[in-house]
């Protein structure tokens, strides 16, 4: 068995510095990597591009990181709900690329997969064709050339993980964490609870171990809610 | 009258076809939903990374693990299924998904879209949409007739900046449901009361009358 347990968050991130890219799984503030992301402030580092669907609320997920001002850059599809975002990027202490979501989700694949660049039908005829290599397919539909994206680091969130990276998420809290789990040069899984090799049925592995190089069982988990909606029995 | 947010969402639920399997948008898209014809079955998919979304949960029931694309405490039903977001839209772009249902700003005669950026506000991001627009054949595109200064949303060419080029076949408004085909908007049913005087002066983009244009009943 290859261990990839490591202590905690600290541990994990130790190596992450100044200017590092970073991927940061989660949809909204669902099944993202809370505890990376506490340490990661503790820690202090700055200057970080972060590659992530969102940037969290104002005081909770990347928010947080944004408060402290350790990020320069924001690589996402969405970025609403958070006021503190929108007056770093008004005062030009944030820089923003914004990323259709399925473009971002497959150039995080390709990261992953060894695929340097793709064609997709998304965003021909917009802004986000600009300088881009346009080509018409047989099918006679346009499509353009997106590149991949890879990471120094790709942090995750699973629901459990065994001790050596095998992952099974739970929910709609996958979202983007098994791709970017691909895309890191150094991938830290985060999990709910970490058990023994052969605790997880290999049949129903959504992330399988080799793409994972540190694993921690996270200290504590709010999973806040940013929609709390219901109905009425 | 004007048809109100309900009744657009009851209008464009006529669309849906049994075995459909629909990605709808925040907004009155979303109300789709509550409308299904009877004997009609379809599966919601929720972009984020689920197929068969369900209602909202019972507050007993909430789970921070379950949500849809607009970040909100869903559940699934039997027979739902999770996924990646690259699954997701893997099987948007593969045209796996029959209909989409969405919201503009702005639509153009020849089936441009633009919902996503307002020049000089603040840009929150264009989310799914992109992918959405340029990947199904079969969009209806749920809105107002007019802004809040009152004009046309229906547009010989857009203002703002794209979403998608030529991709958009149907929309509903308050006033009327259209199809976009040879370059004009053509208008097929009229909101109860509406008069075609009343489309033709709200709308900038060019528009045709069908010889059969009637009202709809709800």
């Amino acid at each position: 068995m290859i261990n990839k347990v490591v202590s905690g968050a600290d541990e994990a991130i130790q190596d992450i510095t100044d200017g590092s890219v970073l991927m940061l799984g989660g949809f909204g503030l669902c099944g993202i990597p809370e505890n990376t992301i506490s340490a990661l402030i503790r820690k202090g580092v700055r200057d970080l591009t972060c590659i992530s669907n969102n940037a969290g609320v104002d005081d909770f997920g990347i928010g947080l990181m944004l408060k402290t001002r350790q990020v320069r850059k924001m690589i996402s599809s969405y970025v609403g709900e958070n006021a503190e975002f929108e007056r770093q990027l008004l005062s030009g202490e944030l820089e923003v690329e914004l990323i259709p979501q399925g473009t971002l989700a497959e150039r995080i694949r390709a990261g992953g997969a060894g695929i340097p660049a793709f064609f997709t039908p998304t965003g021909y005829g917009t802004e986000v064709a600009e300088g881009k290599e346009a080509r018409q397919f047989e099918n006679g539909k346009w499509y353009i050339l997106e590149s991949w994206l890879k990471a120094d680091f790709a942090i995750v969130k699973a629901w459990k993980g065994d001790k050596t990276g095998n992952l099974v998420f739970r929910g709609t809290a996958r979202n983007f964490n098994p791709m970017m789990a691909t895309a890191g040069r150094i991938t830290i899984a985060e999990v709910e609870e970490l058990v023994e090799p052969g605790e997880l049925d290999p049949n129903q592995i959504h992330t399988p171990g080799v793409f994972v190089q540190r694993i921690y069982q996270g200290a504590a988990y709010e999973k806040r809610i940013e929609q709390r909606t219901t109905r009425k029995a | 009258m004007a048809l109100d947010k309900f009744q657009i969402a009851k209008r464009i639920a006529r669309e849906l076809r049994d075995g459909y399997y629909v990605n709808l948008g925040i907004g009155i898209p979303t109300l789709v939903a509550n409308y299904i014809p009877a004997g009609v079955n379809v599966e919601l998919q929720s972009e984020n990374g689920l197929l068969g979304m369900g209602p909202f949960p019972l507050e007993a029931e909430v789970d921070a693990d379950y949500i849809n694309a607009g970040k909100q405490t869903i559940t699934t039903l039997p027979g739902s299924s999770i996924f990646s977001s690259s699954d997701s839209f893997g099987m948007i772009r593969g045209g796996h998904i029959q209909l989409t249902i969405l919201g503009a700003m702005e639509v153009s005669e020849n089936g441009d879209i633009a919902n996503w950026k307002i020049p000089g506000k603040m840009v929150k991001g264009m989310g799914g949409a992109m992918d959405l627009v340029a990947s199904t054949d079969n969009i209806v595109v749920a809105m107002m007739h007019t802004n809040k200064e009152g004009e046309s949303k229906l547009l010989p060419k857009c203002e703002l900046p794209l979403t998608g080029k030529g991709c958009i076949k149907k929309v509903c408004t308050d006033l009327g449901f259209f199809e976009i085909r040879d370059g004009a908007f053509h208008l097929l049913e009229l909101a109860p009361g509406v008069t075609v005087e009343e489309v033709k002066s709200k709308t900038a983009g060019k528009l045709v009358i069908a010889p059969d244009v009637k009202e709809m009943t709800f």
